[in-house]
């Protein structure tokens, strides 16, 4: 038996372990380190229909345990990813969740009909609040009913499960998580980043060109646990954690807070083995507790 | 091949103001072979601070299985690295990114070796390995002032090396540019590290000549997959865009937008 293994709509994961969207690219760089069988799964790059540019740089920076980034979704769009990125994935055994964004509806619609289709594609993660594009992110994700909409648009057309990537830059998280639930939306991911602003010493001026970017790291973890604790009260449907995650204890956390499985984000960055590293100390950690498997962990915070 | 591996420090000292030299004794050492090629160093053991600093390699020594780095200690994450003592150890990434191509220069040919301030270092594995190959070298090294300037007796070993302060306090004053135009160097090849300014009046200094140019930009992951080390290509060039640690650090002229 599999002590790791955790099923969720679309996906049967040998671990709960997915490099998260924007921190692994199409996986091509990790590959080179190790064997991307390995993982639970992977959230690849957000994709968009058309080739996206990005924010001029700097684009990231540092800050007190975390990082400010504002790559604004640079992505080599829809057509290449499912003429070179997606077929080359399918050589590793790993199921792949593809993060779909877009300007308008429409966008969103064409790209998840697309690479849904892809026989690797196993998910999507619908990227309706990423805080550093102008138009096509955050705003679907702010408003409830806007995304209750998108959220159905998509399920309409895609062939795999849809999972939302909430934005934590709103009053109500749980509001939003409801409202796409009510959608049609699989599952939740969440947290995706929150906005935040560094200020250069010398000169005042923000030190992102951007001026805001995304905070992620272990700062956003205990905003990301609280969220995922009271969202996961409120709805029926999986979630997919993510914020700050850098270890097994990490991990734990999450999902004694609610979640099913988790996302590691900027701690490839830290670490670019801290995936596999996550994946083999978690037996180690059931052990402690005491736990047959993981999936008694799961929402023990509530019980 | 790309390794992560704890090395064990050998050497370290301050050899000018904020300057260290570190040497690092480790297995990485033997994957490094080409000049300008970088190394992306956790100073802590903790998140704080969280990134991974980039740092060039200045010298390589395969056969004691060590390799050597210059750096300013200046912000947060290299003062703590400056802390460092023989014995203890350090968590580096490497080699990162495409260096210096030593093939662009012939046997017999003269390079013409541009640096300033803290972008010098890489370019002595570069003489090194010129040198061996039997092509001369011709250094110029720009600094602030005569407490930053750092490496002058290793680079004249190896060839002319002559050095310019900002503030005239050693060497020439003035930037590396205006000792290039009274030198008017014959050379074949240049090669350049140091800040923007310089390498774009290097560029336009040597119109007709065959150059490499490394950059800097911020870095999340260091190996080409979150997209934050990117820059702005010219319209020569085809792609929007190319990655700094993955695709550079050293470009050919002409290729980054300046
Ligand atoms: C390819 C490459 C090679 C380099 N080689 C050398 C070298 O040989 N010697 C040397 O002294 N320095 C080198 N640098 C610059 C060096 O990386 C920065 O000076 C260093 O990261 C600053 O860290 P800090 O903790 O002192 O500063 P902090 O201000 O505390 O750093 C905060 C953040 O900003 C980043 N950062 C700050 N300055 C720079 C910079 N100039 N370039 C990129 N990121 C920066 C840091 O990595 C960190 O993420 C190189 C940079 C690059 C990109
Ligand atoms: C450099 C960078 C790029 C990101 N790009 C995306 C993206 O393209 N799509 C997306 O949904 N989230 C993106 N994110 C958000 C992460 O997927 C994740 O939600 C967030 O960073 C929190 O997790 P962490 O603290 O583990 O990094 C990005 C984060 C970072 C740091
Ligand atoms: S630092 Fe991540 S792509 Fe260059």
């Amino acid at each position: 038996m599999n002590r790791l293994q955790v099923d969720l709509p679309g996906l049967t994961l040998k671990n709960p372990i997915i490099p998260a969207s924007g921190c692994f690219g199409f996986g091509q760089e990790y590959a080179k380190l190790y064997d991307l069988s390995k993982l639970g799964a992977i959230m690849i790059k957000a994709t968009t229909l058309e080739t996206r540019k990005g924010n001029p740089t700097p684009r990231v920076a540092e800050t007190s345990s975390g990082m400010l980034n504002a790559i604004g979704l640079q992505n080599p769009g829809l057509a290449h990813v499912m003429e070179y990125e997606l077929p080359w994935l399918e050589q590793y055994d790993v199921p792949i969740i593809a993060n779909v964004a877009g300007t308008e509806t429409a966008d969103y619609v064409a790209v998840a009909e697309k690479i849904s289709t892809a026989p690797n594609v196993k998910a999507l993660e619908l990227n309706i609040s990423c805080p550093n594009v102008k138009c096509g992110g955050i705003q679907f994700g702010t408003d409830a009913k806007t995304a209750s909409e998108l959220t159905a648009a998509v399920k309409a057309v895609s062939n795999v499960p849809v999972y939302v990537k909430l934005s934590p830059n709103v009053t109500n998280i749980g509001e939003i998580a409801k409202a796409v639930e009510a959608g049609g939306a699989d599952g939740l991911t969440m947290i995706n980043t929150l906005i935040g602003m560094r200020l250069n010493p010398i000169t005042g001026k923000p030190v992102i060109a951007n001026g805001t970017g995304g905070l992620s790291g272990p700062a956003v973890k205990p905003v990301a646990i609280r969220m995922v604790y009271d969202v996961s009260q409120q709805v029926k449907i999986p979630i997919i954690g993510m914020g700050g995650i850098t270890n097994a204890e990490d991990v734990i956390d999450f999902l004694s807070a609610g979640a099913s499985a988790v996302a590691v984000g900027t701690a490839n960055f830290v670490d670019p083995f801290v995936c596999p590293n996550i994946i083999d100390a978690l037996p180690h950690k059931l052990d402690e507790l005491a736990c047959e498997k993981l999936t008694d962990i799961m929402g023990r915070s509530h019980r | 091949m790309i390794k992560q591996e704890r090395m064990k420090v050998v050497r370290h000292k301050q050899i000018a103001d904020d300057i260290f030299e570190l040497t690092l004794i480790g297995q990485l050492s033997l994957e490094m072979k080409q000049p300008g090629q970088f190394v992306h160093i956790r100073v802590s053991d903790s998140f704080e601070p969280l990134l991974r600093r980039p740092i060039s390699i200045c010298s390589i020594d395969p056969e004691h299985m060590e390799f050597t780095m210059l750096y300013r200690a200046g912000g947060r994450g290299t003062k703590i690295l400056s802390l460092k003592q023989p014995g203890d150890e350090v968590d580096v990434l490497g080699p990162l990114g495409n260096g210096f191509p030593v093939e662009e220069a012939e046997t017999g040919e003269t390079a013409l070796l541009v640096g300033g301030g803290i972008g010098v270092p890489p370019l002595y594995e570069l003489s090194k390995q010129l040198n061996a190959k039997g092509v001369r070298t011709i250094h110029v090294l720009g600094f602030q002032s005569i407490n930053n300037v750092f490496y002058e007796k290793q680079f004249s070993e190896l060839g002319d090396t002559y050095i310019v302060t900002a503030d005239g306090s050693y060497g020439s004053k003035g930037f590396v540019t205006d000792l290039l135009a009274q030198l008017n160097p014959e050379f074949n090849v240049f090669y350049s590290c140091g800040p923007i300014p310089m390498l774009k009046a290097l560029e336009q200094a040597f119109p007709d000549k065959k150059g490499f140019l490394s950059f800097e930009e911020r870095m999340g992951c260091g190996i080409g997959a979150c997209y934050a080390c990117v820059c702005e290509t010219t319209d020569a060039v085809a792609k929007d865009y190319l990655k700094i640690c993955s695709d550079g650090p050293v470009f050919p002229r002409g290729v980054v937008a300046l």
